[in-house]
């Protein structure tokens, strides 16, 4: 089986690597790339678990073929934080305990991310709307649409200037 | 005599009594009194069952007294999730 | 939004329980450096895979591995041949009572498979791809056996017989013929016929509910190494590391002491995770090849091989008089086990009628043997289905006599000094107070619209103590390290940290809680049955008190006064001898940094068997709305309350409720296990195996009842994480009820179930 070699960017580092065909981008970053953040929890998109942006586009990288991540920039919750202090999202989240196991957590961070970049000031309803993707198990998703909203606000606030 | 009350489970051992007295001191002498007197009751009661004496829920507890006037009710052990 | 009720005047001084903090493992969870069970990678590490039937109910004739074997890259390649014979002992290492044999045969089938899915044979190989194409090549010979899936068509006379060794026990007399009951259950009190008979009002109807699964989102997953000293290593994530110890231990046939677990942090397990399917297979893999071998289930693995919880049938009658007063009661369940017996009928026996007083009843509880994969432990295991069928039936009560659900349930209400169904006398409950909560919501007294119904239903679990432990270490600069026994599902280190400064009298911030492996830490039953706050939380609280008394002995030593002249005062030692009264405290930072003079390092551990943890109750209230022209139902507003004793930290708690109450929402609306006529499963994905996606929900409103501590705990906790799925199977169903007019009774409440009844309705 002939190998690929990709060149792509990952949380604003380049990287490469080698893949066969059939690899999905989460085995390249889970397995290849020791981006263990990502998190497998049904292979098929139908939990948001794998949740990665995509040259600024929200997918599931369990759907993505890795030769596709060529040239591309892809986002990580590993990229979330700039290592020193979390993301205003990292932070509500754990404010308003919208995790319980933490499995779904990188995901909806990651989704929420996508979100808000896209629409600073969503209604309660699309927060629902663009997490339905994501499945939580232990919440209920009663917090985790909270810290999404006080996330909001928080950017909002930031932005304007003094 | 502590009044020891038997559930169903238990019944194929006691010949279908659910109600009688055991002279007993502890778990440990209860599980030994109904042995004597229902061969194999005790090692099934100490296997599966969980107890309540006067009301509080004993489960594996050898050493919990039992009071001469105590009830006792035998029900299976309780899990969880 | 989320209320707590308290009891005027009833608090009790505490500075860090009852707080908010932010969770000590938090950062690692939501940075992506939290290692879950299938994050850890071992050197040389194989890829572990298994080969599943695709039959119901077979004999497995002969297997045929030397075309897998003999594949290049193929480690090993083992059968059911490469386990040790178990006798049937029963161990009482897990959760609840488990059969050894049978928890073997469930890991790998021996000369029977018993459900689509079942484990038949298990290859080790360098990479997925040649594992995978591995399992191809292995022959198995089966021949097909009649199966049945039903569990009325289960308890036939005629119905394939999954074991013909399983006679049921129970009844009055051994039967003559192996069947699939393997069990009946009775609980009964005064006299159900007569009362029954007597009783002004009369209603019975059968009530169904359809196997589900727990859930999770993670996948089971673990890696395993077998050493050429024959210790053993396991790395994965379950709700309890001495579990898999013993499960591995005991299905393998080695000494319990042999086998090292370390857990991973766990993606949810809600009682799925209490057994073990892949660790033995993996050590067996890693025997054979002598490499470590990593295995992570599929999805379609979890849903076919995992243990979803019974579907059941449940038949209720009762009696009443007219003016709402329960006087007769039976219950009659029978609930699928899956491929081997142990249901949680008994449970559910147990529960069904805990909320009320009632004089005659007969509650009755059959476990049947089925074609589907053998059930696990699902949150209040069994009491979600008794409850559906005892609280519908109530509320049809409530409408024959035209009672307000709410106080037909206060009428009948129990209370301190109550005897529950299944004997024991409750003390410390707060039933009564958490009806209260719902009646005073806002929600409660909310105007509905059109094609809305309101529901209400009630819940109880007993909540668990038993065997766990907890150690408390003084580092040199006085910060504290908690280990617990238990893995941290939902939160559980931050309540350990926080009972423990609490306990110390330092803040939260010196306290820093870990999850120990089964080598650094004494045993403790899983994590599971509402049980790890409680009993957990018990042992690290005693331990911190063992270490309070060492600092004061230290104290004492350093001061040159009895121990009895020292005191310990947040987190200071202080000298009560009036005539030093010029000694300044010692705080605990220099306690520990003279420690190594004083007799050396600080620390106690406590094992202990907790006994008296005091049951929940909780009341739900469920708005629903459907759509006539499609019949879909939505939840448009929900408020869970409960007796939850003290929440050590409240946002965790309503974490646990609201989770619990969408599980059980879940449940009531979409979720099943659908089988073919062939009896494989239909659905084995989470496309069309539909859990509660954020669209479909409203905010789940919760109200903390925390007037009745428990008093066999130094902070007053019971549990919480099993009662809140214990009422919503109902409570969706009465609102459906209320809405439509009538009454659907087969769960899961789907758009064609509520449309067949519209339809009939208007016929
Ligand atoms: S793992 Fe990609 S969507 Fe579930
Ligand atoms: S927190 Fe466990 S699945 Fe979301």
């Amino acid at each position: 089986m002939s190998k690929h070699h990709i060149s792509a960017t990952v949380n604003g580092d380049p990287v490469e690597f080698l893949t066969s065909s059939g690899a999905t981008l989460l085995d390249v970053l889970r397995d290849q790339l020791n981006l263990t953040g990502t998190k497998e929890g049904c292979g098929s998109g139908d939990c948001g678990a794998c949740s990665v942006i995509l040259d600024g586009r929200l997918v599931c990288s369990c759907l993505v073929l890795a030769p596709e991540a060529e040239g591309r920039r892809i986002e990580t919750v590993e990229g979330l934080s700039d290592g020193v202090r979390l993301h205003p999202l990292q932070e509500q989240f754990l404010k308003h305990a919208a995790l319980q196991c933490g499995f779904c957590t990188p995901g909806f961070l990651v989704a929420a991310k996508a979100l808000l970049d896209a629409n600073p000031d969503p209604s309660e309803t699309e927060v629902r709307y663009w997490l339905a993707g994501n499945l939580c198990r232990c919440t209920g998703y009663d917090k985790i649409v909270r810290a999404v909203m006080d996330t909001a606000a928080e950017l909002r606030q930031a932005r304007i200037p003094a | 005599m502590a009044r020891v009350v038997a559930c169903s489970d238990c019944w194929p051992l006691t010949g279908g009594a659910s109600e009688f007295n055991v002279e007993a001191a502890t778990v440990r002498d209860l599980i030994r009194g109904l042995d004597a007197r229902f061969p194999g009751l005790g090692d099934f009661v100490d296997r599966r069952m969980a107890m309540a004496i006067d009301g509080e829920i004993h489960q594996d507890a050898w050493f919990s007294p039992i009071e001469p006037d105590s009830e006792v009710f035998l029900f299976p052990k309780i899990g969880g999730g | 939004m989320s209320e707590t009720l308290k009891r005027p005047g009833a608090r009790q001084t505490l500075n860090v329980v009852g707080t908010r903090p932010i969770r000590p493992d938090g950062a690692d969870k939501v940075t992506g450096r939290a290692a879950f069970g299938a994050d850890l990678s071992m050197s040389g590490q194989l890829v572990g895979r298994i080969l599943r039937s695709p039959h119901p109910h077979a004999r497995i004739l002969s297997i045929d591995t030397s075309k897998a074997a003999a594949l290049p890259g193929v480690k090993a390649v083992i059968t059911g041949a490469d386990f040790p014979d178990l006798g049937a002992e029963v161990l009482a290492g897990g959760e609840a009572v488990t059969n050894l044999a049978d928890m073997a045969a469930n890991v790998m089938a021996r000369d029977k498979v018993l459900y689509d899915g079942h484990a038949v044979a298990a290859v080790a190989a360098i990479s997925a791809e040649i594992a995978e194409e591995a399992l191809r090549r292995i022959e198995v010979a089966y021949e097909t056996l009649p199966h049945v899936i039903e569990v009325l068509e289960a308890m036939r006379p005629d119905a394939p017989v999954l074991h013909a060794t399983l006679f049921t026990q129970g009844l009055e007399a051994r039967p003559e013929q192996p069947s699939n009951i393997s069990n009946r259950t009775r609980f009964m009190r005064g006299d159900f016929e007569a009362a029954y008979a007597a009783a002004d009002v009369r209603m019975e109807g059968r009530y169904t509910t359809r196997a589900v699964h727990q859930g999770y989102i993670e996948p089971h997953a673990c890696v395993a190494a077998w050493g050429s000293d024959g210790q053993c290593e396991v790395w994965g994530s379950s709700q309890g590391q001495f579990m898999v110890r013993t499960y591995c231990a005991r299905v393998l046939g080695v000494p319990i002491s042999n086998v090292h677990v370390t857990p991973a942090e766990i993606g949810g397990g809600f009682g799925g995770k209490t057994t073990v399917y892949l660790e033995p297979v993996a050590l067996a893999l890693s025997r054979a090849s002598g490499h470590p071998v990593k295995m992570v289930m599929s999805r379609d693995e979890v849903f076919r091989a995992t243990g979803p919880t019974s579907g059941g049938v449940i038949d209720v009658k009762l009696g009443a008089s007219n003016d709402g007063k329960i006087v007769a009661a039976r219950v009659e369940m029978m609930f699928q086990a899956g491929a081997f017996p142990g249901s949680p009928v008994a449970a559910a026996a147990m529960t069904c009628l805990a909320c009320y007083e009632v004089d005659n009843f007969e509650i009755v509880g059959w476990d049947v043997v089925t074609n589907t994969p053998k059930v696990a432990a699902y949150r209040a295991p069994g009491a979600p289905l008794g409850a559906f069928g005892v609280e519908s039936a109530v509320d049809e009560l409530a409408l024959t006599l035209g009672l307000d659900p709410l106080t037909l349930r206060e009428i009948n209400a129990v209370k301190d000094g109550s005897k529950a169904p299944y004997g024991p006398t409750y003390q410390n409950i707060a039933y009564v107070d958490t009806l209260a909560a719902i009646r005073d919501s806002e929600h409660y007294k909310a105007p509905l619209g059109p094609n809305q119904g309101r529901g209400v239903a009630a819940g109880f679990w007993f909540n668990h103590g038993g065997e766990s432990s907890g150690a408390v270490h003084v580092a040199d600069d006085g910060g504290i390290v908690v280990v617990s026994s238990n893995p941290d599902i939902g939160g559980s280190r931050a309540a350990m940290a926080m009972m423990a400064a609490e306990t110390l009298g330092v803040p939260l911030e010196r306290v820093r809680p870990v999850v120990g492996d089964t080598d650094s830490i004494g045993f403790a039953m899983v994590t599971g049955g509402s049980r790890t706050t409680f009993a957990t939380g018990l042992a690290v609280v005693r331990a911190a008190e063992q270490v309070i008394e060492q600092l004061r002995q230290r104290a004492a030593m350093l001061w040159e006064v009895d121990a009895d002249k020292v005191a310990w005062r947040a987190g200071e030692a202080v000298c009560t001898d009036p005539e030093k009264a010029d000694l300044k405290p010692l705080s605990l930072a220099t306690l520990a940094e003279r420690a190594s003079r004083t007799g050396g390092p600080i620390s106690a551990q406590v094992s202990l068997n907790a006994q008296g943890a005091s049951p929940g109750f909780g009341v739900h209230l469920c708005d629903l709305e459907v759509d006539p022209e499609t019949g879909v139902a939505r939840v448009i507003r929900y408020t869970a309350a409960q007796d939850v004793g003290r929440a050590i930290h409240p946002s965790y708690v309503e974490g646990q409720l609201q989770g619990g109450a969408v599980q059980g929402i879940g449940w009531a609306l979409n979720e099943e296990y659908i089988f073919d006529a062939g009896g494989r499963m239909e659905n084995a994905g989470f496309l069309d195996y539909r859990m509660p996606v954020a669209s479909d929900l409203p905010m789940i409103d919760t109200i903390l009842v925390e007037t009745t501590p428990n008093p066999l705990h130094p902070f007053g906790v019971k549990g919480v994480g099993e009662v809140p799925i214990v009422p919503p199977l109902a409570a969706v169903a009465n609102a459906l009820r209320r809405a439509i007019g009538v009454r659907v009774p087969d769960l899961p409440l789907s758009p064609p179930r509520i449309l067949a009844a519209l339809e009939a309705k208007q016929a």
